[in-house]
């Protein structure tokens, strides 16, 4: 049970994938330009990790070595596909919003990185674990990253008002605030973590 | 003067990683070195080009068969076997070429700015945001242009990027920025300075 736990905490704390294992980097600093777009792709790329993972822990045996990298890869393909589909068809609103970086999840390395790392050697039930951890420690800090950047920007989190926008600085929105806030938010863990 | 203008809005006013966001894997991985940034650069513009052409002539199948929704898997795949035969065939042609970009093919499956070009001029809606002023159609042409200036853009970012990265590793820096906490906030300051060209090219 412990055991269980552990893989599951993993992936929300000791290996975050954003501020520890510094993987997905472009989605991160793409799509958090609000607290609403980074927790939207934070929960499309934890859909694709939890399934993948799932398909290729189940897959694992049958895959020849040689060729796992491809297999993986059109198993991931799949589950993307059906995300877009799927938020074309019910939430149009968040499929505009993010665009090009949903088919982009099939590039996103920590995909492909934990079906490899972790899910190509454990069991149905752990990879799953390993999926919803990694899926939720990297939605987690999409979310964390877009809500300061929503709310230095436009003085807003989740569309709520804060303070005044005269104060706010749009720069945060734009394409520097991306790598500004999140260079600092590194630093601060940094700090903490190793302490 | 349409299609020089693909160039200035691709490499200065959109550029690939400072404002859209495509390929900071490599951006921050391979730019500690101008050497290992421009082999980096070379390797990504080659591939980028190709699989561009390759993939816009794959969309047109995939729209005579009625089957768009395979987009994804196949362009993916496409990608990844284009980068397997570039390198045998560099192996073979020309060896010295092969040495020098030969350990940058295989990280560019995953690059995404890769797929991301790939996707938009396969889709002629999304590549004519792309294209400045209103004289420019989305075909063949100004869509291999336009993957051509972007992969200009990013090597010009990358061998950019890589110069500061030099200088910047014999500096001081406060403990908890070392490493990519000061990558990124530098990435950012370059991102700012980039900033100044929009609205250059409508």
């Amino acid at each position: 049970m412990s055991n269980n736990l552990k893989t599951l905490t993993n992936g929300i704390l000791r290996e975050n994938p954003t501020f520890a294992l510094v993987l997905g980097m472009c989605p991160t600093l793409a799509t958090t330009t609000s607290a609403m777009n980074g927790m939207s792709m934070g929960l499309a790329t934890l859909f694709v990790l939890v399934c993948s993972n799932v398909v290729i822990s189940l897959l694992k045996n049958l895959i020849p070595d040689k060729v796992r990298i491809p297999a993986f890869i059109v198993v991931i393909a799949t589950f993307v596909t059906l995300v877009q589909l799927l938020l074309q068809a019910y939430v149009p609103v968040v499929y505009d919003k993010l665009g090009l970086f949903i088919p982009l999840i099939v590039v996103n390395c920590i995909v492909l990185g934990r079906a490899e790392a972790f899910a190509a050697k454990n069991s149905v039930g752990l990879s799953a674990l390993d999926g919803l951890g990694m899926g939720l420690g990297f939605t987690l800090s999409l979310t964390v990253i877009g809500m300061i950047r929503e709310l230095l920007g436009t003085g807003a989190v989740f569309g709520l008002h804060i303070y005044n926008d005269h104060y706010a600085s749009l720069i945060f929105v734009l394409a520097p605030g991306a790598f500004i806030a999140l260079a600092y938010l590194m630093a601060i863990m940094n700090k903490i973590v190793k302490k | 003067m349409e299609y020089f203008l693909i160039f200035i809005a691709a490499i200065f006013v959109n550029n690939i990683v400072l404002s859209q966001f495509l390929g900071i894997c490599p951006f921050l991985g391979v730019s500690k070195k101008i050497d290992t940034a421009l082999g980096m650069s070379a390797a990504v513009t080659f591939v980028l080009v190709l699989a561009t052409v390759v993939t816009y002539l794959l969309q047109k199948l995939l729209i005579l068969w009625h089957v768009e929704f395979l987009q994804t898997i196949l362009f993916i795949l496409v990608i990844a076997a284009l980068v397997q035969m570039i390198e045998i065939v560099l192996k073979k042609i020309s060896p010295s070429l092969y040495q020098a970009l030969g350990v940058f093919l295989p990280l560019i499956t995953t690059n995404c700015c890769i797929l991301g070009v790939a996707i938009i001029v396969a889709d002629p809606a999304q590549l004519l945001q792309k294209l400045p002023g209103d004289a420019l159609q989305a075909n063949l042409l100004t869509g291999t242009l336009f993957a051509f200036a972007t992969a200009i853009g990013f090597a010009l970012a990358l061998v950019l990027f890589a110069g500061i990265r030099e200088q910047l590793s014999m500096s001081r820096v406060p403990k908890a920025m070392e490493g990519t906490p000061i990558a990124l906030l530098t990435a950012g300051l370059l991102a700012m300075a980039f900033m100044g060209f929009s609205g250059v090219v409508g």
